[in-house]
């Protein structure tokens, strides 16, 4: 644990302002190398040479750009820690902090514990005792909170899935170990109720995966399109959801030829709306390319609004639309206009393609019908119907790192099944609880043999 | 009256498997030792099983042998039955095993007692350990006798305070009809140890000429049986065979009619026993829903007509036990030779002990086997050795020896004891052992001869065997690594089509052709690409390749934890002093007293927080000294 490689993000981190990624450990400068990308030559990493601000992207490993950073490189012995250093300054937020931090965990870095590079910075002579004795207690007290607050998280239904892959994964380990050491009494590994198990393993990490995807909503946003043809009111609904006039409404259909974005909150969910340029056949150029760009904004989309007029009644127009909604994810069919006298639409209007949408009716001019519209894309966006207590346990970088190598773990678990020997897949399994384990701070090793004897009938 | 006896560098009370190996070990390492025993005719008794291996014992065997103890040369010439188990699960849980004719075994170990040098062989029972200056002086016995030693190893197995519990009936005694060890128990306590009790059991005998075995399945041994040592000869004795049949509905219900008189649910036993084995009456309230029990109807030796019936170890009533025997296919008119027991006992908590089975209180104070809350034959001989080899350097004045967990099932089993918190009789399993891909049986001569060498321990015979034999390792290896396969070579395309094996593309070293699952060595000796006689070799080779993703994988794990385990902490650490630890911790660690970083994050209640204070502390230290 103290040879190891280790980044932290050490700046509080703010809606905006400049974040500061640390790491320190003898594969920093790789790691940095790995993740970035100079603006130009002059501005790579070179050897050798320390202590110099260089401007570039961390990338992805596809090469895709997470975030404009500043970078430096101190090499050991002259740094902070007394170890190499390597220093990143993103400019995103909480977004593109975490990615930024991710990225380095990805090539290799561990999450450092509550001050870890301090006392690695005393481990190397880089402090006197008396800062070390400071430091001590520090550990303690962060570690004692740190502590309190990873027990106060796992409750909840997060706590109960967790358990459930617990119980799984020993039931496993406990068959393959079992019949390890106890071969006469319980005979050959049963494969195919290990594949059975492991499959609903990997259903359970899938599903945690994607909770943990949603509570990144809270951080990061949501995509919402509003779309329809010409003159629903896509325009009207952005400027009310806004609360300003942010968007030319006329009664001329055509009005919006290109996207329109802006972020709100919807109960606490920061969300990106976007209008777009009504949908209709078109020669005119302009308005040709504000309908491609709206069928981009469609497909990019997480939540869709499709708005249908109860003034004009269901056209050929809308069928269209409704067509290339089919089988996209959380479209939400808004029937707007219904404060006229004589609505057109009524629900046996909306078979067809439209049956498959969930349909509110309601009218944006007098503000009918639009917190449900609300409560309805939330919805949407949390199938999983997370609680508050749920939300804090899965972003913290730490539990999800975890939770990656873990299922990257049960992946080659399912991998080897049919082609590794019993020993050689009892020492797979082992890592994978380990970091299970890690995940939920309990020593699942011990479990697993409490588990052989409660599950099998074993003795002389 | 107390009279002087005499004068030792190492005295070993017990001569069970602990004791036997103790002493051989510290005799052949040059110091004048005595072994005390209760019983000269009960020596390396096995009061339980007539078997000695299987998962992780296996290993321990083996390795018992690598560091030159007596183990696995006795039961090669002693078994009548060998089998190779958890075959094609992997070599690193395959393990052999034999069943004992215990009486040879006993005969010939008490021969290698007798005939060894250094090494003096009493019949007393130990009382009262002497101590001059808070260090070891002596024991004296019953009789009178003082012995002076400058190191003493209590191996007293389940002795201590041994009560035997029979169905109603419950009396003091040890294993086998011996009398119990009644006082040198107190005189631990008086030393300050802290003592606990613990229980096992053991199923009836019965006699071999009232057993109809057309009732049951038989199990033979291995066609062409292997030896545990290295060295022993290839076997050339007739096996015996051991039976199967089950448990019935009828067996159940006498067991559920009388678990009234059953002491285990009746209050009767207090110990706490191993969930590995229950006793047949747990076994039949716990799996209810469990129709039948297999059961092993295993010979005791050539020269007896005792059969052992394995899984059905009970403390019932002599009467309940009779009815349950003759209820099973088999046995309906079996004659019981001996009547199934528990006993209870006392044993030493084991994190008094360092890491060399040293007495953390009493310098020059050892203790190995089922003393120290183990159970098993194999476990008991394994700390024997080390507390042998360790008593032998504390009386030489040399360093204590210790095998780490990378090192060897041993350093697991020690570790596990010095560190953890036993809630029942521990015993060795392949799943306690991290690094289980590297400690092999197939390797232990090649992890372990080369430190027994430097004890003192591993003669010029076995000596000069290994080294032949690791030379003829390196070679062939580095001749399958060296010699390549090429695509158009008409041998190798005969030999892929022979194995339905994909044909090559480029050149490969016949090292990683053998990766492929269905290439064996066997094949290119067929083909004349390769030769080698040396079957251990063989086996070597083919682990060793097909394995080595997976080994090298371990061994980048084993570099990582050797970091931590060299990172010693003194032993006179203050822990109260130490500011920022969690309580839990800081009492874990006091009563513990880890001796390294990687020992402490072992304990339970030590978290990766205590690490790093413990590590400012460490480097707080350092300075002060420089
Ligand atoms: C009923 C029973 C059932 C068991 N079942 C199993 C099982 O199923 N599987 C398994 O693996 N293990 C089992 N064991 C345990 C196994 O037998 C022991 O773990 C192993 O034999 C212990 O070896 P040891 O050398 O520590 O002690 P022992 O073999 O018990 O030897 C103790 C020696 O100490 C001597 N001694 C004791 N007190 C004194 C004294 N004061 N002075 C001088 N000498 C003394 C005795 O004479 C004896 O020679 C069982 C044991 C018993 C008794
Ligand atoms: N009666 C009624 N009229 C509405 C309502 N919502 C919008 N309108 C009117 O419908 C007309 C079109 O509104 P816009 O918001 O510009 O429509 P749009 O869908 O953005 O139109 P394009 O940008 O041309 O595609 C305007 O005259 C609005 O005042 C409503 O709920 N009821
Ligand atoms: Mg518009």
């Amino acid at each position: 644990m103290f040879e190891d490689t280790i980044a932290a993000i050490s700046t509080a981190i703010g809606e905006s302002g400049i974040a500061l990624i640390r790491m320190s450990g003898s594969r920093s400068e790789e790691i940095l190398q790995a993740a970035f990308s100079p603006h130009s030559p002059t501005q790579a990493i070179q050897k050798k040479e320390s202590h110099r601000l260089l401007l570039g992207w961390i990338i992805d490993a596809n090469g895709v750009k997470l975030d404009e950073v500043l970078v430096s490189l101190m090499r050991a012995p002259h740094s902070y820690t007394g170890e190499t250093v390597a220093e990143i300054n993103c400019h995103g937020g909480y977004q593109a902090t975490t990615a930024c931090l991710n990225r380095c965990l990805e090539l290799g870095a561990r999450l450092a514990l509550p001050g870890e590079f301090t006392q690695r910075a005393f481990l190397n002579g880089r402090l006197d005792i008396t800062q070390a004795e400071a430091l001590m207690e520090i550990i303690h007290a962060k570690s004692q909170k740190g502590l309190s607050i990873a027990v106060e998280q796992l409750h909840g239904r997060l706590r109960i899935k967790l358990e459930e892959i617990e119980d799984l994964f020993t039931q496993l380990q406990g068959m393959i170990l079992a019949s390890m050491d106890f071969p006469d009494d319980v005979g050959d590994l049963d494969e195919s109720e290990a594949r059975t198990i492991i499959h609903r393993i990997q259903q359970e990490f899938d599903r945690l995966v994607r909770i943990s995807d949603q509570t990144d909503i809270y951080r990061n946003g949501v995509q919402l399109v509003i779309c329809g043809k010409p003159n629903v009111g896509k325009s009207s609904l952005l400027n009310y959801l806004l609360n300003q006039e942010k968007a030319i409404v006329t009664n001329i259909p055509g009005t919006t030829r290109d996207v329109i974005e802006d972020f709100i909150h919807i109960q606490g969910i920061p969300v990106k709306i976007m209008d777009t340029a009504g949908i209709r056949e078109t020669d005119e150029t302009v308005e040709k390319i504000g309908v491609q760009k709206t069928f981009d904004a469609i497909s990019q989309a997480d939540v869709r609004i499709f708005l249908v007029d109860a003034e004009s009644g269901i056209t050929e127009e809308d069928r269209q639309i409704a067509q290339i909604l089919q089988g996209k994810p959380n479209v939400l069919l808004f029937v707007n206009k219904m404060d006229t006298s004589h609505p057109q639409i009524t629900e046996s209007d909306l078979y067809g393609p439209f049956a498959e949408f969930q349909h509110l009716f309601g009218s944006v001019r007098s503000g009918i019908g639009i917190e449900a519209l609300e409560s309805a894309i939330v919805q949407f966006v949390q199938q999983e119907q997370l609680m508050q207590d749920d939300l804090e346990i899965i972003t913290n970088v730490r539990q999800k790192q975890l939770l990656k190598k873990c299922c990257a773990q049960i992946r080659e678990i399912e991998n080897l099944l049919n082609d590794a020997s019993l020993d050689c897949l009892a020492v797979e399994v082992d890592t994978a609880l380990l970091y299970l384990g890690q995940l939920s701070g309990r020593d699942l090793a011990e479990e697993t043999l409490d588990r052989i004897f409660r599950d099998f009938c074993i003795g002389k | 009256m107390f009279y002087t006896a005499g004068t030792y560098d190492v005295i070993v009370v017990g001569g069970g498997h602990a004791g036997c190996e103790a002493a051989l070990a510290a005799a052949r390492m040059g110091c004048k030792t005595l072994l005390l025993t209760l019983n000269i005719t009960d020596v390396a008794l096995m009061p339980c099983n007539p078997s000695i291996g299987g998962p992780a014992k296996a290993q321990l065997v083996r390795e018992i042998d690598a560091l030159g103890g007596e183990m696995a040369k006795n039961i090669d010439k002693t078994n009548i039955q060998m089998r190779m188990i958890n075959t094609g699960k992997g070599p690193a849980v395959q393990s052999l095993r034999a069943q004992a004719d215990k009486q040879e075994y006993q005969n010939e170990m008490r021969r290698t007692l007798f005939t060894q040098e250094n090494l003096d062989v009493a019949m007393a029972e130990a009382e009262t350990i002497l101590l001059e200056n808070q260090k070891i002086q002596g024991v004296t016995t019953k009789t009178g006798a003082v012995y002076s030693s400058r190191a003493l190893v209590l191996t007293t197995g389940t002795f201590l305070k041994g009560r035997i519990i029979i169905g109603d009936l419950a009396y003091p005694g040890g294993p086998g009809n011996q009398f119990p060890s009644l006082h040198l128990s107190d005189s631990l306590v008086d030393l300050g140890l802290t003592i606990g009790r613990f229980k096992t059991g053991t199923p009836p005998r019965i006699d071999r000429k009232t057993v109809d075995f057309s009732k049951m399945i038989e199990q033979k041994g291995d066609p062409e049986p292997l030896t545990f040592s290295f060295i022993s000869p290839k076997p050339q004795r007739e096996q015996l065979s051991c039976w199967l049949t089950h448990s019935n509905p009828q067996t159940h219900r006498i067991v559920l009619d009388n678990l009234d008189r059953a002491p285990l649910f009746t209050g009767v036993i207090q110990g706490k026993g191993p969930r590995y084995c229950p006793s047949f009456e747990d076994k039949v309230v716990r799996f209810s829903h469990k129709n039948e029990h297999q059961l092993f109807v295993e010979p005791e030796g050539r020269e007896t007509d005792e059969m052992y019936v394995q899984g059905l170890n009970t403390s019932l009533p002599e009467d309940v036990q009779l009815q349950v025997l003759r209820s099973i296919a088999g046995l309906e008119h079996v004659r019981m030779i001996r009547t199934g027991y528990a006993i209870e006992y006392d044993y030493v908590l084991p994190y008094q002990l360092k890491r060399s089975l040293e007495t953390r209180a009493i310098p020059g104070l050892f203790t190995a086997g089922q003393i120290n809350g183990t159970s098993g034959y194999e476990e008991a001989a394994a700390q024997g050795l080390i507390a042998g080899i360790n008593a032998a350097q504390y009386a030489l004045g040399r360093e204590p020896f210790i095998l780490k967990r990378s090192e060897a099932y041993i350093g697991v089993l020690i570790d596990d004891l010095v560190s953890k918190n036993l809630d029942e009789p521990y015993r060795l399993l392949t799943s306690r052992a991290e690094y289980r891909l590297l400690l092999r049986q197939d390797n232990a001569d090649l992890r372990l001869t080369e430190k027994g060498r430097a004890l003192g321990l591993v003669d010029d015979e076995r000596w000069n065997f290994y080294q032949a034999k690791k030379e003829r390792l390196e070679d062939c290896r580095q001749q399958l690594k060296t010699t390549f396969a090429f695509p158009s070579d008409p041998t190798i395309d005969a030999l892929l089509k022979e194995k339905n094996s994909s044909p090559l593309h480029e050149r490969i070293s016949l090292w990683n052709l053998l990766q492929r699952p269905e290439i064996n060595l066997e094949d290119y000796q067929n083909h004349n690409l390769f030769a080698c006689e040396d079957e251990q070799v063989v086996e070597q080779l083919q682990i060793q390749s097909k394995y080595e993703g997976y080994i090298h994988k371990q061994e980048e794990q084993v570099r990582h934890f050797e970091k931590m385990e060299n990172r010693m902490l003194p032993t006179d650490l203050d822990y109260d002093a130490i500011l920022g630890l969690a309580n839990e911790a800081r009492q874990r660690l006091k009563e513990v007293r880890p001796e390294s970083i990687g020992q402490a994050f072992r304990l339970a209640g030590v978290n990766p927080a205590d690490i790093q204070v413990l590590l400012i502390e460490l480097e707080k230290r350092r300075r002060k000294k420089s």
